[in-house]
């Protein structure tokens, strides 16, 4: 179990756990949603003067910006004492289409040509985190909802509008990837 | 505490998405391309799961912690939102390689330079509460 729990996770256990949390929250009588805590944090600090969107009662929330605590601190224990394996072992055929764009092979779990402070600190790098950051939050909130809220709360639920998130989330992920990419790269 | 639970669910998510490597930028783009089965395979697993489940609930009208009927709030009709909304956030999800939990997981796991993501994420989601009203829903 312990050395099963060490190796990387295969694509059936980690959904399964994904369902797990899912359901435990539905019995602790919440519903999963993570992109809500980003509304959350701008009621919390004070976006209520500037939109009505941020006149909630942000205390309510509490227990989600708990799970968000919880998911940095899942972060943390996984890299320090899990054995993450990197580099991220992704197909060869990736591999091979993101060295056409300046991307090397992976070295760790994320591209140092994005992610590192090098990189972050050039006005270009900033920019491509700096935009990709608005436009995940300004769609999430558009959209009523990101991944964990559509497309594994939503569709488990058989919501139309859900579904229609859904499949917006992959257009906008393919024009990104098979049209954006080749100029932006 | 109350909210001590909610913060162990979190644990559990943040090392979920560490061990199945789906908060790697990396596995994101291999998504998009089409070029494995993985990330496929734990929204697929997961949702599949969750109709099963969920139709479960619905049928024995289970019940949650407290003893209220666990409900589901339908989300509002309507066609626009979900459509450019949802294009918006793909279009940031494959640049960036995250999606928000995964932004918070990636901070925690040590790579941060993801602050500046998150912290445009938070920017992102004020944009949209000050042009809500002008915009198509």
């Amino acid at each position: 179990m312990i050395e099963f729990l060490l190796q990387p996770w295969p694509w059936w256990f980690s959904g399964g756990v994904i369902a797990l949390i899912m359901f435990v929250l539905l019995f602790f009588g919440k519903s999963f949603g993570f992109s809500s805590n980003l509304q959350t944090i701008c009621s919390a600090a004070g976006a209520g003067r500037f939109a009505s969107l941020f006149n909630t009662n942000w205390k309510s929330q509490g227990w989600n910006l708990a799970f968000l605590a919880g998911a940095v601190t899942g972060g943390w224990i996984a890299h320090h004492f899990l054995q993450q394996e990197e580099p991220v072992r992704i197909s060869e055929a990736t591999i091979a289409a993101l060295r056409e764009y300046g991307f090397s092979a992976p070295l760790g779990m994320q591209p140092d040509e994005l992610y590192s402070w090098e990189t972050v600190l050039t006005l270009r790098g900033f920019l491509i985190l700096a935009v990709g950051g608005l436009m995940v939050g300004f769609g999430a909130r558009y959209a009523g909802g990101c991944t964990s809220g559509h497309a594994i709360s939503g569709l488990s639920d058989l919501q139309w509008p859900s579904l229609l998130a859904v499949m917006g989330f992959f257009l906008g992920g393919l024009v990104m990837t098979h049209v954006l990419f080749p100029v932006l790269f | 505490m109350k909210l001590f639970r909610f913060f162990l669910v979190g644990i559990v998510f943040g090392i979920v998405m560490a061990k199945s490597e789906a908060m790697s930028w990396y596995r994101i783009q291999e998504m998009f391309r089409f070029h494995s089965f993985h990330m496929f395979g734990i929204i697929g697993t997961a949702v599949t799961l969750g109709v099963l489940g969920v139709a479960l609930i619905r049928k024995f009208n289970v019940r949650d912690y407290s003893g209220r009927s666990i409900s589901f709030i339908p989300k509002e009709r309507s066609m626009i939102r979900y459509l450019a909304g949802g294009t918006i956030f793909g279009l940031g999800w494959a640049l960036s390689g995250a999606c928000p939990g995964p932004i918070v997981v990636n901070i925690g796991y040590g790579c941060t330079t993801m602050l500046v993501v998150f912290v445009f994420a938070l920017l992102g989601t004020f944009l949209y509460g000050i042009v809500r009203n002008k915009l198509p829903h």
